[in-house]
This record gives structure tokens, sequence and C-alpha cells, in this order.
């Protein structure tokens, strides 16, 4: 009995640090200060260490949580991002006074529902996942209670999420009544059982789940709240949900579609290919016209989300393992560019807006060089690591034979450098206009920049161990 | 194993430039960290001509090669190599590197340690660029390269330096993604074909590539390169990134970073794809002498130096393509050395006008007159550049030139004809631009104390008059290594005659075969 617990290990650890964050801030007097944050720390180690100690033994627990490769690859990202979202939140939690065992009791929460529907393979236990993952991204997005922007962010998404859900709840009823099961491995054996043309009634239960799906990653036309939830929250937050909501969406969203409903891919992927090129076209070009850096991030995570759509819908020997690598260096890379924007913020400037950033590099040049190194590898720059994930994902693409979105793919690339290349301009290129606005760098929260950037030239110059393992988790569920 | 040289001249800048990160940059330290970049970058020029002494000229291969595995799922490689034709553009490469850090002392006095690094990471890219054997390898450093040229425009710059460093890099990427596509394109036909992935260059020169495919890589990889280089009419983003760049980005701007369009069309784009580049040789040909005569009339009537020297670049680099389009040997050997001359003596005139522009903060010709009694010696090393540039015998454009015209009769003799006119033209611009801003009375008053060439401008300007006058004497130093190569080029370009035949598009539109390998070989090298 013991030994069917061992899958859910990792996220036993998370959960337990943050019960235990809850607990320590319960207890703590008022004005005292805990290291909450190295409770939480301690969690995703452990987190971590489960998840090695797991690798290659693809154990079950309860027949519905699979702690097979590709979800431990997607745990250790998620473990990555708890990490790096936690130390660089500490500033910002400081500086806004926000309830720090709350913040982290929350982020660990929401790492734990993550990590479930990475590893879960049960319809069901990816719904519910998805609500434990959710709930609290739902809070944090509105954390800072005094602001009026941050409530409208938060009920925004709350709406718009509990919405999707609903679709995603009737997505797997419809699908329980086809197939009477919620478990991914009978579903996919009873769809390719069943009648070659699909019904109906398959068609409803699939799109509707890809609604679900598509609201999560924010595709085109299923994006609108992200930019809102993404300028609302606190740029730490913003960090954290813009790459561990997706990397846990993109994951479950891989396992559905790329093993239940593989036989249904003629009827799925005509419509994911318009989807697939909307986002990659929407999210760069409004990205384009943005003013605000961090409504200019939200676009271009929704262009991200569009290429790490051609993968799945490549998904092609390459195109799988392309999701997982693209899935871990967008996740550094945004973390790292949003840990910037959070470090720039002060309580009376947002300094969001773009002119916000003239100067920087006559200020903290540091900081400048580390967004730098954040926007050109998001901008696809060798030798950073967003070139490796992006020449993956297009290799995958023609390989596949998807010429078209290839090209509508780095065309776009093209265009959404000019807008990373917007803040560059400002921070090295236009002289600040006088005041000194930008608070100190804590040293934890620069050393967080400085690992991601680290890892952005590691994954961009010997991307092989990490490609290797990526291609050997695929190779798990497909 | 051998000294791995070329990995080496890839290596010094990058670490030259971290090194560079140890000084604190600031005033004081300032000569310091001049003195570390022009050692480093000096010690890359010895390098290149060690490489240069110990390269063997009989042979056409890749010489010096190192492979290493990189990412072999891919088949991804570190394979590097040089040849007779990229043998000198290292060498140029290494040789203009250093008196564009020397032309930027009086200029630039502002983050001096970044300037120097984002000088050194450009001279690695661009070496990179040169040596790559391997598809995926050349495209990293080609791409790479955008970064520190972007910054060197972008904050060195003139006024409008925003504008020309955002342009600069959108242009290049615009044209290289599609690239992109068509090298990944390549490795997954070689997977289809060999059952493995490859991006190895002499792999992929063994790929008989089918034919609809082959004109769409090709027109990919031809607007890369016909970006970059730049050809006639894609050239709109080459005045603004040369007038706006400070001295030293023009004078890399111009001398090498232009090569890497031609190169490429050399390395790349016409012995890949060889039926695609037969179809489109004439086009690019009849774009080619477009781009010179178009380049040379917009020349003449610029108000600005650096402007004209800009066009004059469009239309210099046109007899490049022009002499890679006519696919013989004389044409591509003329191509490759005028790449070479135009490094040279486009690199001086812009090194000339950035002295000029040191002293008196202006570019425009109607600013300067009859500096030939203020500054004679500056005025005569202007003039060197001036007839080098206009190609005049015994200095080195002639030589290139002339063999490209040759090259072009033999091929086409409407297009040479065409062509020729833009020597006169070149003639006429340089000269008259020369006239203006030299001789006569000195009518602005603020020309009549100027200094003349202090010792660092003497040291940055006699190489370049040094390497133009032995260009222009001993042409066979540069001619000899390269021609093997060469001729290694054209028998690629030459593969699918027949296949060219069937199609009906090998000829040239005089009708004339392109194909010159019947040729009694005395009847090649004119020179000799």
């Amino acid at each position: 009995m013991m030994s069917s617990m061992n899958a859910v290990v990792p996220m036993l650890c998370v959960t337990a640090a943050g019960l235990a964050a809850m607990v320590a801030e319960a207890f703590r007097d008022p004005g005292e200060s805990m290291p909450i944050a190295g409770l939480g720390i301690v969690g995703l180690i452990g987190a971590a260490i489960a998840s090695l100690l797991l690798w290659d033994r693809n154990l079950s627990s309860f027949g519905v949580v699979t702690a097979d490769n590709f979800g431990l690859f997607v745990t250790w990202i998620l473990i990555i991002v708890g990490l790096l979202s936690m130390v660089l939140a500490g500033p910002t939690i400081d500086r806004e006074r926000l309830p720090r065992g709350e913040f982290y009791a929350l982020t660990l929460f929401a790492i734990a529902g993550m990590m479930l529907m990475a590893m879960a393979s049960d319809l069901l236990i990816i719904f519910l996942a998805l609500e434990v993952l959710s709930i609290p991204v739902y809070v944090l997005t509105g954390i800072r209670r005094d602001r009026a922007t941050a409530s409208e962010a938060s009920f925004k998404y709350f709406l718009l999420g509990a919405f999707s859900s609903a679709f995603f709840l009737y997505g797997i009823a419809f699908t329980y009544g086809l197939t009477g099961s919620t478990r991914l491995d009978r579903i996919g054996s009873l769809i390719a059982a069943q009648a070659m043309t699909p019904t109906p009634m398959q068609l409803l239960a699939v799109g509707l789940l890809f609604v679900g799906f598509a609201f999560k990653v924010s595709a085109v036309p299923f994006h609108m709240w992200t930019p809102d939830a993404y300028e609302g929250a606190p740029p730490a937050v913003t960090g954290f949900m813009s790459t561990g909501v997706k990397a846990a969406a993109f994951a479950a969203f891989a396992r559905v579609f790329l093993s239940a409903f593989e036989p249904l891919r003629g009827d799925w992927s005509a419509v994911l290919w318009i989807v697939t090129a909307a986002t990659m076209v929407v999210g760069t070009f409004v990205g384009v016209a943005q003013s605000s850096v961090k409504r200019m991030l939200a676009y271009s995570s929704i262009a991200h989300g569009g290429y790490l759509l051609l993968a799945i819908l490549s998904a092609n020997d390459l195109g799988k393992g392309a999701i997982l690598f693209y899935l871990l260096t967008y996740a550094v890379t945004n973390l790292g560019a949003f840990g910037v924007i959070g470090l720039l913020e002060n309580r009376a400037e947002g300094n969001d807006r773009v002119e916000d950033y003239a100067g920087l590099w006559s200020e903290h040049p540091a900081l400048a060089a580390a967004m730098t190194i954040f926007l050109l590898s998001l901008g696809g720059f060798p030798p950073m690591a967003g070139f490796i994930a992006k020449w993956y994902v297009f290799s995958a693409a023609v390989k596949a034979g998807y010429t078209t979105l290839a090209i509508v793919g780095v065309l776009t690339s093209v265009v959404s450098v000019f807008f990373y290349l917007r803040v560059v301009v400002m921070m090295y290129m236009t002289p600040a206009d006088g005041h000194v606005r930008f608070p100190p760098v804590p040293r934890a929260a620069g050393v967080a920049l400085a690992v991601s950037a680290v890892l952005i030239f590691y994954l961009g110059i010997l991307p092989t161990r990490v490609l290797e393992w990526a291609a050997a988790s695929i190779s798990t569920i497909f | 194993m051998p000294f791995p040289i070329l990995s080496s001249l890839i290596v010094v800048p990058i670490a030259g430039a971290l090194l560079l990160l140890l000084v604190k940059d600031d005033e004081a330290h300032e000569a310091l960290i001049r003195n570390v970049a022009l050692i480093v970058s000096a010690l890359v020029f010895a390098l290149t001509l060690l490489l240069w002494m110990r390269f063997d000229a009989t042979s056409g291969d890749f010489q010096f090669v190192e492979r290493h595995p990189w990412i072999p799922q891919f088949g991804i490689s570190y394979a590097v190599g040089v040849d007779g034709i990229s043998l000198f553009l290292l060498v140029l490469t290494g040789f203009l590197t250093p008196l564009a850090l020397l032309s930027s002392w009086a200029s630039v006095h502002r983050k001096t340690r970044a300037f120097c690094m984002f000088v050194l990471l450009l001279e690695s890219a661009m070496i990179g660029v040169f040596v790559s054997l391997d598809l995926f390898l050349f495209y990293v450093f080609w791409d790479a390269m955008l970064v520190p040229m972007y910054f060197l425009i972008g904050i060195w710059g003139y006024d409008r330096r925003i504008y020309a460093a955002v342009k600069f890099i959108l242009y290049t990427m615009a044209g290289s993604v599609l690239m992109l596509l068509a090298i990944l394109g390549l490795a997954v036909l070689h997977n289809s074909q060999v059952g493995s992935y490859s991006f190895d260059l002499l792999r992929i020169y063994q790929l008989s590539i089918p034919e609809p495919l082959q004109y769409w890589f090709f027109l990919a990889f031809a607007l890369a390169f016909a970006i970059k280089v730049p050809l006639f009419p894609f050239h709109t983003w080459l005045p603004d990134a040369h007038v706006e760049a400070p001295t030293a980005g023009s004078v890399i701007l111009a001398g090498v970073l232009l090569k890497m369009g031609t190169y490429g069309l050399v390395r790349f784009a016409f012995p890949i794809f060889p039926a695609a580049a037969a179809y489109f040789a004439p086009l690019l040909g009849v774009l080619a002498v477009v781009g010179i005569i178009y380049g040379a009339l917009v020349a003449m009537v610029q108000p600005d130096l650096k402007k004209l020297v800009a066009y004059s670049s469009v239309s210099h680099l046109g007899f490049v393509v022009l002499g890679i389009a006519a696919m013989n040997t004389q044409g591509v050997q003329g191509a490759v050395y005028q790449m070479l001359n135009h490094g040279v003596s486009t690199g001086g005139l812009f090194l000339i006008v950035g002295m000029l522009s040191d002293r008196r903060h202006t570019r425009l010709i109607a600013e300067y007159g009859g500096l030939k009694r203020v500054v004679p010696h500056l005025v005569a090393a202007f003039l060197i550049v001036t007839l080098s540039s206009i190609g005049l015998p015994g200095l080195n454009g002639f030589v290139g030139e002339f063999l490209i015209l040759l090259g072009t009769f033999r091929a086409s003799p409407k297009l040479a004809a065409f062509a020729a006119t833009g020597v006169i033209l070149s003639a006429t611009y340089m000269l008259w631009m020369f006239q203006r801003v030299n001789y006569g009375e000195v009518t602005n008053e603020k020309n009549a104390a100027l200094p003349d060439l202090n010792p660092r401008e003497r040291l940055t300007i006699v190489p370049i008059l040094a390497m133009a006058v032995l260009m222009g004497v001993l042409p066979n130093l540069f001619l000899r290594p390269m021609e093997p190569s060469v001729e290694r080029v054209l028998a690629l370009m030459q593969r699918s005659t027949s296949f060219r035949a069937a199609l009906g598009a090998g000829r040239s539109p005089a009708g004339r075969p392109v194909t010159d390998l019947e040729l009694p070989a005395a009847s090649r090298h004119p020179l000799r």
C-alpha cells in the first residue's frame, strides 16, 4: 500500500511545506520575521530529490497519478519555477508589505497542483489539479488588495477561469458518457476501437476539453484575460503564473491530446492549426502596440504559447521533445524578465512603461545586462536558450510538413524582436531623465537572476544533455 | 592533436571581452581598456597571418578542420575549416578590427569598456561565420553577430542611431529566418535521404535536392544574403546603418559584414543549389548591374561624405555579386578578390571620413574645401584610398573589377557593358567629391587650422595604404591560394549541367553557356 504512494511524494513535500508556511504565519508574532521562504525552498528541494529518485521507474499511485519521466521532467521545471519565483518575490513582499506566509503558502499549493496536473493520467484528477492550481493563483493575482487594478485582474481571471473550468468539466462528462471512463489510457483505446468516422458527440467532447485547455494556455481567442491578469498581479506572481501555469497546462494538454485523443488527430489538428497561427500572430502583433512592459510580456507569452502549440501540433519525435525543452527555456527566461520588472518597481511608481527603462544601463548595468539577456533569449537570438528552443520547434514543424506555420512562426518572431528591442533601446540608448527611481537590488534576487542568465547560456550553448532528457522523458508516454 | 588555430581565432576575442569585464569602466582605466582590446585584436590578426603562412595554397579542400559533435541527436557538429576563399576574409577581419579600434580612440569616450567588448564579440562572430562548416553553426554566428553590431550603432552612433540600429537588425533578421527554415528543410531532407539529420556542409553538398524544393531553398538563402550584401533593391538599411554608425562600426560593417552576404552566396547558396543558382544567376546579375549603376548615381548627389561612401558600397558590392553570378573562374575569383579590395578601400574611406569628422564634427562635403593645403598628409592618404576605390591600375581595386568584368563578359557581354559604366561613374563621383573636399581655396575658416595626421592616425591609415598597394601590385599573392578553392566551388556549381541543359536555364541572357570548364587553363589566368 505504501509503495503505491511513491508517485505522489514530490507533491506531498510541496504541500507539507505549504502547510508549514501557513502554520508558521499563524503563530508568528506581529513584527517577528521568520524565514518562511526557507520552508518553501526546503520543500521544493525535497520534491526535487524525490523526483530524482523516481526517475525511470514509471511508478503509479492509485492508478491515476503516474510519475513517468514526462511528468517528472515537468515537475523539475515547476521546481525551478518555484525556487526562482520564491526568491524573486522577496523584494516585492517587503516593499508591498504583503502577507508573507500566505504568499508563500499559496505559491506552494499552486505548485503542488501544477505537479499533480503534470502527472495526472485521469481526466478527473486533471480537473482537480486544475482547480488546486487555479484558486491560489486567482488569490495571488489579487494579493495587492489595496489596488483596484489587482482586484479587477483577479476578478476577471477568476470569472473567466471558472467559465473555462465549466467547459472542461462538460468535456469530461461527455467523454465519460462516450467511453465510460475518465482514465486516459482507456479513453484512448476505446476511441481508437470505435468507428473510423468520429461521432458528433466525440467531437463535442474533444472540443470542450480543447476550450478548457486553450483558456489555461491563453491560446487565441481564449487569451483575453491574460494581459489584464498579468498586468494587475505583482510582477513576481506574473512571472510565476506565466511560466508555472503554462508548463502544467501544456503538460496536461500534451498528455490528453497526444495520447487519449490521438486517434481523433485528423479532426482536432485542423482547429489547432488555426488556433496556433492566430495565437502566434495576435500575440506578436498586439504586443507591438503595448506601452507597458508587463502587458508587452503578456502578449509575448501568448505568442510563445503559439510556438508551443506548434510543437504539439507537429507531434513528431522532434516536436514532443521540443515541448519540454521549450517549457524549460521559457520558464527560466520569463521568470528572469519578470524578476527584473519586479525589482524595478517601487511603491510610488510602477516603472512599468517602456520609457521608464531609460538609462537603466547607467544606473544598474548588471540588471540591464540581465534583462537584455532575457529579452534576447525570448526573441530567439543565439547563443541564448531561446534560439535552441525555437529552432527545435521549427524543425519539428518543418519535418511534420507544417511549412506555412513555420514561416508564420519565424516571421512573427522577427516582429517580436522589434518589441523586445524597444526595451533594450530604452535601457542602453536613451539617457535617463535625471532622478534616481530604481531601488537597490537585494542580494538573493540578484543571485537568482544571475542563475537564470547562466542557465540560459548553458541551455543555449550546451543543450545536448537536457535535450536528451527531454527526448527520453517524452518517450515514456507516447 | 594539432593546435586548434581556428577555434582559438573564435575564442581569443571572446576571452578578451571577458577579460575586459575585470577592468573597472571609468576614465582612469580608459587607456588600459583600449590597450587590452587592441592587443587582443592584434593577437587575432597575428593568428590569421599564421594561418595564412601555414595554409597549403595548392589544395582546394578545407584545411585546419576541427570537428566535434555538438548536438549529436540532430547531427549538429562544431565543424570549422578554411579554404582559399575564407582564408583571406579571415585575414581581412583580423586586419580591420585593430584599425577600427584604433580609429575609435578619439571619438569614443563614453562606456569605452562596453564599446571594446562589443567590437571583440563582433570579431568573434564574424570569424565564426567565415569558418563554419556546419550550417547550424553558421547560422548561430550569423545571427549572433547582429547583437554587438546593433549595440555599436545604437549606443555610439550619431543622431538617428536608434532608428538605424533597429532597422539594421530587423532587416537582417527578416531575411535570415527564412534561411533558417531552409537550413532545417535541408537537414530534414538529409534525414529522409540518408537516414540521419545532418547540417554538415560537405554532406549537404552531396544531397540531390528535388527541383521545386531547390528553387525555394535557394530563394530563402539568396534573400538572406542579398539583404546582407546588400543587393538592390534590398539595400535601404545600409545607408542608414553606415551613416549613423560610429567610425569603427562603419569600418567593420563595410569592411567585413557586407562580405558575409557575398561569402554566403559563394559558399552556400550557389554550390548547394546548383540548378536553382544557374536558373536565378541571370536575375541576380541584372539586379547587381542595377545596383552598380543606381548606387553610383545616388552616391554622386550625396551631400554627406558617409552617405556617399555608403552608396558607393552598394555599387561596389554589385560588382561582387555580378562576378559570382557569372559562374566562371574569372568572375568568382574576381568577386572574392573584390570582397577584399572593398574591405580595404572602403574601410580606408570610412577611416578618413572618421578623421575629418573627428576634427570638424561634420560630414557634409560643403563644409570642407581646400584641405590639401591645411592637412597635406591626410589628403595624400585620402587620395590613395580614393584611387584604390575607383580601381586605378596598380592599386587593389583594379584587379578585382577587371576580373569581374572579364568573367561577366564571357557570360553576358551586355551585362558587362552596363557594369563597365559603373566604373566610369565611380571615378566621377569619387573624384568630384575629392575635388570639392580637398582642392581650391579654404572657403570655410574653421578648416584653416586643422591639425594634420597624428601618430595614432598614421598607425591606423598606413596599413590600409600598404595593403592597397600590395594587393594592386602582387595580386597573385592572394589569387593563387584562392584558385584551387574557387575551382572546387565552381565544380560544385556546375554539378548539374545536364539538369540545367534540360531546363534551358543554363544559358546566360546572351545565349552563351555559363560553364567554362572546357577552356584551356592558360586563358583562365589573364594576370599571370
